[in-house]
């Protein structure tokens, strides 16, 4: 379904979203345009010695194991984000939707999350997972498990994990939440009156006309995963065990903020940039022709 | 009319006055002392600035020292930098390597008039900010090296002899083996392990952490810590990781609570951390030298220093220069340094100051503050100036990353250290490429 709005006047159309145009040239075309000059360079910190190299900082990139793996390891950190939190933040916002006493209690505390900044989210995490004196890996002591994300490396992925579920769910919730209450409850009705059970009304009826809302999610998601982790990582693992935990946004910061390596982040930034595009682009392509709008 | 004019004209002109005998040259300074040490800064610049009317030396932090680095960058690309910035030890060679973006300290002494001479300064830890040709490039401001840490209330409770501090590595191990049995859950931790375990163990024990004199000879150098000794040592700290007597507890300097929360009995750390276990431990505790192994020859030399050093920066005004300077000397000055190094903890940095602090007593009042100073006084040789290598962050950051495969059981010491040290070889060729202009 398409909505076309026929404009009269030849330069309206163009004066209306010159705001906007202007707001993204400048706050993404011209950062990415010098991302790319920059990652085409080889220089000192300082800017004072500068070579053009071409694409040998992106060949040594790909020459280097430690990025493939942090390939790896961003791949399986954003599937985890996105398919665990959206359906966690599903199955919350179908239990919020049902209840009719104190709904405004839960649906306050689930949105309280997403106001926390997320390197406060990181600490937060990080405080209470503390091999030393975390209360949760206190009380995991005293059930039996040795709870150390320092070295191990599963358990510090999963940390990370959680900690970025926690902050994401609200607003998934949310979105959810708006989208199950814009179905007619005329529908549900009608199907509960036919004899569906409420797995079978929720897989027929409600889920399908929710694909508009999971799309959007899926998209949302997967950005937050790549991008706005980054705070979490910095303040719970420092992307350790090893390299355990050093996703692809990580690694750019490291390398050029730590490490002052500007021509090899600015190629990572790229590189990652990129694959966003490359990803958003498939979904819409791709996924959006499943949704029913 | 007239009157009101020349009132005015009158009024004006005192106004100006007033003007050029307040223009106190203010002089910028880009630092990263938080907390007990920030003020130690800060009283710096007012006893400064209320012992001269002609400069003001303003001291701002600017976030920990890898940030106010990035940022003292940005500000230089975008033709603010501040006139003096606090510069960590692993970004001298970056500092060095960014021709025209600092002046030599030595240039900015002698230009500025201020009666300046090298030989005053302690030479292991001038000798590290100083070029291959001799001359000064960064003024050490606050220097610290590896010390050895420990519980004496938990040495009693083990059954050790608390007065008796363990000076060789296999003593510790003999120690931390008895705390365990004793009960106690974490005998040994170290922080910042490159720079305890590998930088400042090389020169203790007067052997190559890097090629071409650990970096001093050029950015031609490559790393040399997987050598036997090295090795050997990390299959120590791999057994006692095993055994639970060492208990790895983060990178960089995450470990420097333990200590003073009484968690970890033994911890090799900074002389800076000094300040915090002086005011924070609710124990009886000790300090010693950086244990070492007496079957190496040579063993112990001296350490390598840590902390930060001051660089200038380029392209300021004369009449900064000649403030900085000015501030400089002030800074150098005997009992400026002695009341540093008492307060804080870090290396007084001419050895006339050192003198002093003993002569007051200040040592037998406080034994054990005096050990940082006596590990760094001593004759350097060629292999323990100090590292100096580019792309030391992430040459650090490499061998934490490796070096936790050990801990975690995924790697033998042989196999990390060979890895860290392919790993860092790359990033050392890559710095060489950039900075060949």
């Amino acid at each position: 379904m398409e909505k076309r709005v026929l404009f009269r006047s030849a330069w309206l159309p163009w004066l209306l979203i010159a705001p906007q145009m202007a707001v993204i040239l400048v706050f993404f075309f011209w950062p990415a345009s010098q991302a790319i000059w920059q990652s085409m360079q080889s220089e000192d910190a300082f800017g004072t010695s500068t070579a053009f190299v071409g694409l040998e900082n992106f060949k040594t990139l790909f020459d280097d194991p430690a990025y493939i793996e942090s390939f790896k390891v961003t791949a399986l950190f954003s599937v985890l984000v996105a398919g665990i939190g959206i359906a966690i933040s599903l199955l919350l916002a179908i239990f919020a939707d049902r209840i009719l006493r104190g709904s405004l209690f839960y649906k306050t505390f689930l949105i309280i999350p997403y106001a926390v900044a997320p390197a406060i989210a990181g600490v937060l995490w990080v405080f209470m997972f503390s091999p030393s004196i975390g209360v949760v890996s206190y009380g995991l002591r005293q059930m039996g498990m040795d709870w150390n994300h320092l070295l191990n490396s599963n358990q510090a992925l999963s940390l990370i994990v959680v900690a970025a579920i926690w902050k994401q769910i609200s607003y998934n919730f949310l979105f959810f939440l708006a989208g199950l209450q814009s179905i007619p409850k005329a529908l549900i009705e009608a199907a509960a009156i036919d004899g569906a059970g409420p797995l079978r009304r929720f897989l027929t009826i409600q889920f399908p006309l929710l694909s508009p809302t999971t799309f959007f999610l899926l998209v949302i998601n997967v950005v937050y995963a790549f991008f706005d982790t980054f705070a979490i990582v910095h303040a719970t693992t420092e992307g350790g065990p090893g390299r355990d935990t050093a996703i692809l946004v990580y690694k750019v910061w490291h390398d050029g903020f730590r490490a002052l390596d500007l021509g090899g982040s600015a190629a990572q930034s790229v590189v990652l940039m990129v694959i966003v595009v490359v990803l958003t682009v498939i979904q819409f392509r791709y996924v959006e022709k499943k949704v029913q709008y | 009319m007239r009157f009101k004019t020349l009132a005015l004209a009158s009024a004006l002109a005192a106004t100006t006055l007033f003007n050029v005998a307040h223009a106190q040259t203010e002089i910028q300074w880009w630092h990263s002392m938080s907390g007990p040490l920030g003020e130690w800064v800060n009283d710096l610049a007012k006893q400064y600035n209320a012992s001269q009317k002609e400069f003001k030396v303003v001291p701002t932090y600017k976030g920990q020292y890898d940030e106010s680095m990035t940022a003292a960058i940005a500000a230089y690309r975008a033709g603010n930098a501040p006139d003096i910035l606090q510069v960590f030890e692993v970004g001298t060679a970056t500092m060095m390597a960014s021709k025209g973006a600092i002046k030599p300290v030595g240039e900015v002494m002698n230009s500025g008039g201020a009666k300046f001479d090298p030989s005053v300064y302690v030479p292991a830890v001038s000798g590290y900010y100083t070029a291959p040709n001799g001359q000064m490039l960064s003024f050490p401001f606050n220097s610290s090296t590896t010390i050895f840490y420990y519980n004496k209330d938990a040495f009693k409770a083990a059954g050790l002899d608390p007065e008796k501090a363990p000076t060789t590595w296999p003593e510790v191990i003999a120690a931390a083996d008895k705390l365990k049995a004793s009960g106690h859950k974490c005998p040994f931790t170290t922080s910042w392990m490159s720079w305890t375990q590998l930088e400042s163990f090389s020169a203790w024990h007067n052997t190559l952490y890097a090629t071409q004199n650990n970096g001093f000879g050029g950015t031609s150098a490559r790393l040399a810590f997987n050598s036997p000794l090295q090795v050997k040592h990390f299959e120590n700290l791999a057994k006692m990781s095993k055994d639970g007597t060492f208990v790895y507890k983060g990178r960089n300097n995450t470990a420097d609570a333990a200590f003073p929360s009484g968690e970890c009995a033994m911890m090799t750390g900074s002389s800076g951390l000094y300040a915090r276990v002086a005011k924070d431990a609710k124990f009886k505790y000790g300090i010693s030298t950086l244990p070492y192994y007496p079957d190496v020859k040579g063993a112990p030399q001296n350490t390598v220093i840590g902390g930060a050093s001051l660089w200038v920066m380029s392209g300021k005004p004369a009449d900064h220069y000649k403030g900085v300077a000015n501030f400089f000397t002030f800074l150098s000055d005997t009992k400026v340094q002695s009341d540093s190094h008492r307060r804080t903890g870090y290396l007084p940095i001419t050895t006339a100051a050192y003198k002093l602090t003993d002569a007051s007593g200040f040592y037998k009042d406080n034994p054990g503050t005096d050990v940082a100073v006596t590990q760094m006084i001593r004759k350097t040789t060629d292999k323990s100036r100090g590292v100096r290598l580019g792309s030391f962050v992430q040459i650090r950051t490499i061998i934490d990353e490796e070096t936790e495969q050990i801990w975690n059981g995924k790697r033998t010491a042989k196999e990390a250290l060979d890895a860290a040290v392919k790993r860092g070889n790359e990033q050392l060729e890559r710095f060489e490429k950039a900075n060949k202009g």
